[in-house]
């Protein structure tokens, strides 16, 4: 399955800002951030196509992941 | 030092200080200026007119060495929304007004010639002079000039062309610590302080201080407050990316209101985001982050240098780069703060005018993207008061009537600000049911629908928007009146050491002992006291809507409306 991972704020430091990933059947959203060695705690708010989402939820094909730290403004 | 009232009439130049009365003694900040305002302001009256006050208060704690304590609460009715206002920034003003023993500056009158003035205040009271030398100019020179006339370092709060010539977008600056200015952006108090004729104002407490009741009961719970804002990880955030960190996340969510409002997202979002605008600012020598007035501890302002190593602006704020950029599609960040500059300079609020050029754009006056047409207008048009500058001026409302435009993203004629209310259903309920008009600031639902701050609530769903609304907004009308600024609310929605500390710091530097039930109440006091002036000036329920196009254009990617009935908003005042 071919996914986008997009990384935001200082999770970008010695990362990337966008990248195309091969993931495997049953792969989840929280096998990613850890994989990315992301301390859970750190994440704020994780989206998949443009919606919330959760740790345990398994993305599938084309999907887009967007990964934030804890963040906010106004 | 007691606390005094301070009171000047225009009408016949005259100045006196009063004591206290007994109802407004446990007010400050927004709760006093609402309640002054319902108090002597008849709601009918013309905003621009004698019977109009300008009411200016420091917060509870201003003037302390609480931290983050240092918001300026300005009020009147407002000449944009004809409801009544409260707008408040940053600087340096708060406190030096605390420490003078002002506990509310109310400006009443109009001159009755065509004579421009300023007011000193100091703890002994204020002076009238004619003001000749800076009328006609802007914010930076008001301040650069007033900095070598005057001794010390004197609060500063001014206006400029824009409130000279009563446009209902101008603001009123602050001076900041550093020779920077704040704004009290929104809903054009700078026209009411120029239809008094009073250009600025300069605060000097001399030796004055803000007396403590309890002096180690006082620095026991700053400690405790500090701590909890110090360690938020919002706060880390904002000092590193500023509030312009939004940028990215909003798109992502599909709410960032692109070319006047007919899209969620926009392309270039990344090069007006607060990444990029981080490593700009690092490359070119900027500073990364800076307070906006003494005691900040949180640090969300920054200074943003142009690509020669020189500072193009300061304060660079989410709204405004968002306004300018995804609205009317400006790519170019360079561009936004050179107009957000010019903004700061002319004195007008660069969220309505910013909005007011996505009209603009829609109607034709310029191209969407025109970063450079946008710039020359507000200094060819705006500045020096042509006819399409005074229309621009006067906010995004103005531009819609002018053009014949019905996409206009107004609520009581107060420009949207910068999340889409369709996809960030909370924030429609918020502008629709604010006492004034537009405002994200009144109940910023963003927390919970899209930061996961506070708990979730999905921002596509109605389900719980109109309470998450309500509650955010009585807490945010308490906080305003404290003199704190509201990014202290990160740290008290996920810290519940926050709250009881802010409370131990009010209760310690007044000898009282308010409960959390006492500063609830306070909060709904405040919403009902500004509900009320506003249906006596002649809203309606029916005012509380978003414009049409809300609720039958459908903004992608979600391609969602509002949805929400009239009967459905009107619950938000069932408390």
């Amino acid at each position: 399955m071919r996914i986008t991972v997009k990384l935001f704020a200082y999770f970008r430091d010695n990362r990337f800002k966008v990248e195309e990933w091969e993931i495997g059947e049953g792969t989840t959203v929280g096998d990613i951030v850890d994989s990315l060695h992301i301390d859970r705690e750190e994440v704020g708010v994780l989206m998949i196509n443009s919606r919330h989402t959760e740790f345990g939820v398994h993305p599938v094909d084309h999907d887009v992941l967007a990964i934030f730290p804890v963040i906010g403004g106004g | 030092m007691t606390d005094k009232i301070f009171r000047v009439n225009m009408t016949d130049l005259t100045t006196s200080v009063e004591a206290v009365p007994a109802d407004w003694a446990g007010h400050g900040g927004r709760g006093l200026t609402s309640t002054i305002v319902a108090a002597e302001v008849e709601p009918t009256c013309h905003p621009l007119g004698a019977k109009n006050k300008l009411v200016i208060a420091p917060g509870l704690l201003s003037g302390t060495p609480a931290a983050n304590s240092g918001r300026l609460s300005i009020g009147a009715k407002s000449p944009l929304t004809g409801t009544i206002k409260e707008s408040n920034a940053g600087g340096t003003a708060a406190a030096l007004l605390a420490r003078a023993g002002c506990k509310a500056l109310i400006i009443e009158g109009l001159p009755k010639d065509d004579k421009w003035y300023s007011l000193s205040l100091t703890p002994e009271g204020v002076t009238i002079s004619e003001e000749s030398e800076l009328i006609g100019k802007g914010n930076f020179a008001v301040v650069e000039t007033l900095s070598k006339r005057l001794e010390g370092k004197p609060g500063i709060v001014t206006i400029g062309q824009a409130g000279e010539m009563k446009l209902t977008g101008a603001n009123i600056s602050i001076k900041d610590p550093d020779g920077g200015i704040r704004s009290n952006g929104r809903g054009g108090l700078g026209a009411v302080m120029g239809s008094k004729k009073i250009k600025f104002i300069t605060i000097d407490p001399k030796d004055g201080k803000v007396a403590i009741a309890e002096p180690d009961k006082f620095k026991e719970a700053n400690r405790t407050f500090a701590k909890a804002l110090v360690d938020h990880p919002i706060s880390q955030g904002l000092a590193q990316y500023g509030t312009n960190v939004l940028v990215n996340i909003i798109n992502e969510s599909g709410g960032l209101p692109t070319r006047n409002f007919t899209q969620g997202q926009f392309a270039a979002h990344d090069s007006i985001s607060g990444e990029t605008m981080h490593d700009l600012i690092e490359q070119r020598g900027g500073k990364v982050k800076h307070n906006c007035h003494p005691g900040c501890v949180i640090q969300c302002s920054q200074v943003y240098n142009d690509a020669k190593g020189n500072k193009l602006t300061s304060g660079f704020e989410y709204e405004s780069i968002w306004a300018m950029g995804a609205d009317c599609c400006v790519e170019d960040l360079d561009r936004i703060a050179e107009a957000d500059r010019i903004m700061d300079d002319i004195g007008i609020d660069s969220i309505e005018t910013s909005v007011a050029m996505g009209v603009a754009m829609e109607a034709g006056v310029l191209p969407f993207g025109d970063g450079a047409g946008v710039c020359r207008i507000l200094t060819e048009e705006v500045a020096k008061g042509t006819g399409l500058g005074r229309i621009i001026g006067n906010g995004a409302g103005s531009v819609g009537r002018a053009y014949g435009i019905t996409r206009v993203p107004v609520v009581k004629n107060q420009a949207i600000p910068a999340y889409d209310p369709r996809s960030i259903k909370g924030m429609g309920i918020t502008y629709a049911t604010s006492t004034q008009g537009a405002d994200h600031t009144m109940g910023y639902t963003i927390a919970t629908n899209i930061l996961n701050v506070g708990g979730q609530v999905d921002p596509l769903s109605k389900d719980g928007q109109v309470e998450l609304s309500r509650n955010l907004q009585i807490a945010t009308a308490a906080i305003d009146s404290t003199g704190m600024c509201l990014f202290i609310a990160f740290a008290a929605l996920d810290n519940e050491k926050c709250l009881p500390a802010l409370i131990d710091l009010i209760n310690a530097r007044f000898g009282i002992a308010l409960t959390g039930d006492d500063v609830v109440n306070l909060g709904k006091y405040i919403l009902k006291t500004e509900r009320a002036f506003n249906m006596a000036a002649g809203f309606t329920s029916v005012d509380d809507r978003l414009p049409e196009f809300f609720y039958h254009e459908k903004l992608p990617p979600h391609n969602v409306v509002f949805d929400f009935t009239g009967a459905e908003i009107d619950t938000f005042w069932d408390f």
